[in-house]
């Protein structure tokens, strides 16, 4: 085949499509997931009612099989079939672009992420992704993911309400200030692989995963990740009980809906990113054999990322916003900082042949 | 490879994402009712009716924090060439490196001593 501009944007449109289905199918069940998790956790069971398979009943028990399993489709056709009115003290153009500025950087930011290496033989590219070569691929994942803040503190801004004021500036403030955490622990990845490119990060960790080597930098960029997603115990800018809700509280129907999708989305892209610079990406047995199943072995430690997400969220207590940017600004970013200057002291010194660390490359 | 044969696949993913940010809402607007009146044109604060404009003035220390993000975010993009170039860079490299961060270290005690991280 040949492999002109018009062909790859072809087949960029055709993996695009795939992939961004794949990723929207699975918030779907996301949602689900997390229910259904929590509720376990909690001691409930969960959604059961859409869509289940009776089973013959067993004694007095009734038994459903896979119950729920409908539940994403519900919701979904409820939410679209709400009605969607903006209140009249809005700021209509900000109030009507700001839902979008959220979901665009949640698809975006899937461009970068390495599924498989190469599935088809002819391919010029040495893995799957959908935009393949971009070689500043850990940049525009940091660059992709601040947009995100302009579509909460824009949202919060515009619905001109003071529960949606306050939680849009705080969810501002909180984002803004592990980002830098955040993009502090992405460095050590990069330095040890040389190379910004995700799939040259996952194919530096052929022989150990960063996480090994890098365990303070995983924690934190955990953290980061929670604090960045405002995942519990860091959801204080929906914190029911003062805010009810916050920054999305004037939105209605699909608008409030997309909030949600793009958190989501970014639970999931933001797991496979961990994936992809501390446990290996799509690397696993085989795989170099059989390239299908690296999109299997990423999608499992996105299960399992998501599942870590929710188990977090069952088991911890909010916190007070200024212990929130406490630690975030005294005790996350000296460490990420002192982190990175001891692995960038380490691997120069391993390179200059002083020391002799275990270490890739 | 070339610029554009590099960025076209993130440029019709581009155009994959509006795509979807603008169907979702208007498919909502189309399947949805419409049905104004009563009090929906008002601000929801639990019931109690909304006084004055929400828009005010915020508190400054929300402004201090967006200034010192946009410092230490530059230090750090700052930090990403060294990061690729490290081991050609080699020792000379880590020591200008080391007195970047000492730079930086000290602007963000000096920013801790004065008091603009405390939250009460």
């Amino acid at each position: 085949m040949d492999w002109t501009l018009g062909t790859i944007a072809l087949r960029a449109l055709g993996v695009g499509f795939l992939m961004s289905f794949v990723v929207i199918t699975g918030f779907a069940y996301t949602t689900l997931l997390e229910r259904k998790l929590l509720a376990r956790l909690q001691g409930r069971v969960g959604p059961e009612r859409a869509g289940y398979i009776p089973l013959p009943r067993k004694g007095k028990k009734e038994r459903k099989l896979l119950g729920g399993v409908l539940q994403p489709a519900a919701d979904a056709v409820k939410l679209f079939f709400k009605e969607d009115r903006a209140p009249d003290m809005v700021d209509t153009v900000i109030y009507n672009i700001a839902p979008m500025l959220t979901v665009i950087p949640a698809v975006l930011i899937l461009a970068v992420i390495p599924w498989a290496p190469t599935l088809l033989k002819s391919s010029p590219y040495p893995y799957f992704a959908i935009a393949p070569g971009l070689q500043v691929g850990v940049l525009f994942i940091l660059a992709v993911a601040s947009i995100a803040v302009y579509g909460v503190a824009l949202a919060g801004w515009a619905s001109n309400s003071k529960y949606a004021i306050l939680g849009g500036i705080r969810a501002t403030a909180q984002m803004i200030s592990y980002e830098l955490a955040l993009s502090l622990t992405v460095l050590p990845s990069v330095m040890l692989a040389g190379s910004m490119n995700l799939n040259d990060i996952v194919v530096a960790q052929e022989g150990l995963w960063f996480f090994l080597i890098q365990p303070v930098a995983t924690l934190i960029f955990i953290i980061g990740v929670f604090a960045e997603l405002q995942r519990a115990p860091f959801d204080l800018l929906e914190a029911e009980q003062e805010l009810s809700s916050g920054y999305n509280v004037e939105y209605g129907s699909m608008r409030f809906g997309m909030f949600f999708m793009a958190e989501y989305m970014k639970m999931i892209s933001f797991s496979a990113i961990a994936a992809v610079l501390f446990f290996g990406g799509y690397r696993g047995p085989f795989v170099d054999q059989v390239p299908l199943l690296g999109i299997l072995y990423l999608f499992g430690k996105i299960f399992l990322g998501l599942c870590l997400m929710i188990w977090v969220r069952a088991s911890m207590p909010r916190l007070r916003y200024d212990q929130l940017m406490n630690f975030g600004w005294k005790i996350l970013l000296p460490l990420a900082v002192l982190n990175f200057v001891v692995t960038a002291i380490g691997i120069v010194l391993h390179s200059e042949g002083i020391l002799n660390l275990p270490l890739p490359g | 490879m070339t610029i554009a044969q590099l960025y076209i696949p993130v440029a019709v993913l581009f155009g994959i994402s509006i795509f979807f940010a603008l169907l979702l809402p208007i498919l909502s607007k189309i399947l949805g009712p419409n049905r104004p009146g009563g009090r929906k044109g008002e601000a929801y604060e639990s019931g109690i009716v909304a006084v004055g404009n929400a828009q005010k003035r915020l508190p400054v220390k929300f402004y201090r924090i967006a200034i010192l993000f946009i410092l230490f975010d530059i230090d750090i993009i700052f930090l990403f060439p060294y990061a690729i170039a490290m081991k050609k860079l080699g020792l000379f490299g880590l020591w200008s490196m080391l007195i970047f961060v000492v730079i930086f270290v000290l602007g963000d005690i000096w920013v801790w001593k004065r008091g603009v991280l405390e939250w009460e």
